[in-house]
């Protein structure tokens, strides 16, 4: 991938968002995120968290302003590429979003099948990482099977599986206990170290607290980023420099389809 | 397109049931219809063969049997003189008879009844003879003579045939939309029963291209399903048709045996069919999905 560590990876300028006639749930939001950058997402539930998350992953439109991804503008992006920059996404939905008529590794293997990834390929990747999070004993499991922490890590495998270069995630350890949240968020931490870009929506402030990140802040729909003294990974480049970036050409290929997937044994 | 496995559960909602047997009641109701047409054409074209080129000059009683003898042999030397004939035939008065016996009963055989002179006339393959000049000259010579060529009763039954095959043929058109429009329904019901699914696979990055194969080649699937029942259906009913024809007076209906082509073509119209549903799958998630995000 040819991204300048300046370019921001995630951009918005000016977003606002209303459902319908309704009044605007996100109102003038502009930050731009740098390359290999780590975010909590915090407010108070129904400030706009997730229509945050959805605008990034492309489930949503903005009612106004401008978005670009990887230095794509994506209102001007035609529907054909677009599916090539949402496998460079992965999202961990608030309530998962698996496919119940499908095992649990199937499900992981989703991203890596519709990139067109070789089977033997895919077998490996996906029992090894399912094993990690603590799942060899349910490859063949249906979700609605699985408890509702195990459902989660599943849910997290598949936004993982091939390796994306961003990584959004809605409340990732709600239903996990402690010691497989935090072993999850060092998994986060791990793909942020080797360059995927993380934003974790969370109520957990004693997570965000103990992590030490900078906070993307949302209060009634106006955006504010703060704090990440602590712990910061690349202070150097926690915000890209809008605008000073040349525009790259984007190849349009997704890391999935060249195959140089994690050794998620590495991680731990 | 046709190996990918699916990510979809197509297979198990209520539509994939039902589907195949609204498409072979279509594949069975269009077979039937196309079988119709073919016979009805080859009838059409073996009765024109067979009937044009052909006269017949019938020479009506006029008082005695001396003088309508007279008469025909008069008529026998225009037609000996007319270029275009190969041959002519007059009727013997038993032939007449076994032709009226039908209709007129015992009385065929009484000789009190005035008969008239019937001549079967073949013209010279190929050769176009105008009745009404023919008509003309004999009238000059020989009166109460009328010239048939067939071509009055030929004409309405031809052109009631053509209209009949116009009618399957639009049986066949209307089945085929019926399919498409079978088809888009399902397939649009398939997607939204099957939303959520599809915008997980759109968010992890499926084209277009990759859920629509899905769905078109469970069409295909069901399609060729639908078909082969159809097709299983029609044939027994065509060769009872077939059967009971031959039974009957042969002459009454046509002959409606179907040649190898026509068993060829009404093989390939399953396939049509299936073809037809896999196409209008495709096409319709291709057309739903550029509506969504």
């Amino acid at each position: 991938m040819n991204i300048d560590d300046n370019e921001p990876i995630v951009k918005f300028e000016n977003v606002g968002l209303r459902y319908g006639l309704g009044p605007e749930v996100l109102q003038d939001v502009t930050f731009s995120l740098a390359p290999g950058s780590f975010h909590f997402l915090v407010g108070a539930s129904g400030a706009g968290k997730s229509s945050l998350l959805k605008l990034i992953y492309m489930a949503l439109k903005p009612s106004r302003g401008l978005i670009s991804l990887f230095g794509r503008d994506i209102a001007t992006t035609s529907r054909r590429d677009l599916p090539s920059i949402r496998r460079r996404v992965g999202v961990v939905f608030q309530e998962f979003r698996l496919l119940n008529h499908l095992s649990a590794f199937d499900n992981v293997a989703l991203p890596l099948r519709v990139a067109g990834v070789r089977e033997s390929e895919i077998q490996k990747h996906v029992v090894e990482l399912l094993s990690w999070v603590g799942l060899k004993d349910h490859l063949n499991a249906r979700p609605p099977t699985l408890s509702g922490g195990q459902q989660q890590r599943v849910s997290i495998a598949r936004a993982v599986i091939a390796r994306p270069q961003v990584l959004l995630a809605d409340e990732p350890t709600g239903n996990i206990d402690d010691r497989m949240g935090m072993r999850l968020m060092h998994l986060f931490e791990e793909l942020n170290k080797l360059g995927t870009t993380v934003i974790i929506a969370t109520h957990n402030s004693q997570m965000v607290e103990r992590m030490g990140y900078p906070r993307m802040h949302l209060d009634e729909g106006w955006l504010e980023i703060v704090g990440g003294e602590s712990a910061r990974p690349h202070p150097d480049r926690m915000f890209g420099d809008s605008g000073s970036a040349p525009a790259g050409e984007e190849s349009g290929e997704s890391d999935a389809a060249d195959g140089s997937t994690t050794n998620y044994e590495t991680l731990i | 397109m046709f190996t990918r496995r699916s990510d979809l559960p197509l297979d198990k909602d209520a539509l994939s049931r039902f589907l195949p047997w609204l498409i072979a009641f279509m594949v069975f109701l269009a077979v039937l219809a196309m079988a119709g047409m073919l016979v009805l054409d080859a009838t059409a074209q073996r009765w024109d063969k067979g009937v044009s080129g052909t006269l017949t000059v019938q020479i009506v009683p006029a008082g005695t049997r001396d003088k309508d003898d007279e008469r025909l042999q008069k008529v026998l030397l225009i037609l000996g003189e007319t270029p275009e004939v190969y041959r002519f035939e007059t009727l013997s008065d038993a032939k007449l008879m076994t032709l009226l016996e039908p209709w007129l009963g015992a009385a065929a055989g009484s000789e009190d009844l005035p008969l008239p002179r019937l001549i079967d006339v073949e013209l010279k393959p190929g050769a176009k003879l105008d009745v009404d000049k023919l008509s003309q000259r004999m009238e000059a010579r020989v009166s109460g003579v009328t010239i048939d060529d067939h071509s009055v009763w030929l004409d309405r039954l031809v052109s009631l045939i053509r209209s009949v095959e116009g009618l399957a043929s639009a049986v066949l058109v209307l089945i085929g939309l019926a399919t498409v429009g079978t088809v888009v329904f399902t397939t649009r019901t398939g997607l939204a029963i099957h939303r959520n699914a599809i915008e997980v696979l759109h968010f992890i990055g499926a084209q277009d291209s990759y859920v629509a194969s899905q769905f078109a080649s469970r069409a295909l699937t069901l399609g060729l399903k639908g078909g082969v029942i159809g097709l299983a259906l029609a044939v027994p009913a065509l060769w009872g048709i077939g059967v009971m024809s031959r039974k009957m007076e042969a002459g009454l209906l046509p002959d409606i045996t179907l040649g190898p082509v026509h068993w060829v073509a009404l093989g390939v119209l399953p396939l049509l069919v299936a073809f037809i549903a896999m196409v209008t799958a495709r096409m319709t998630v291709m057309k739903t999905l550029s509506r969504m995000l």
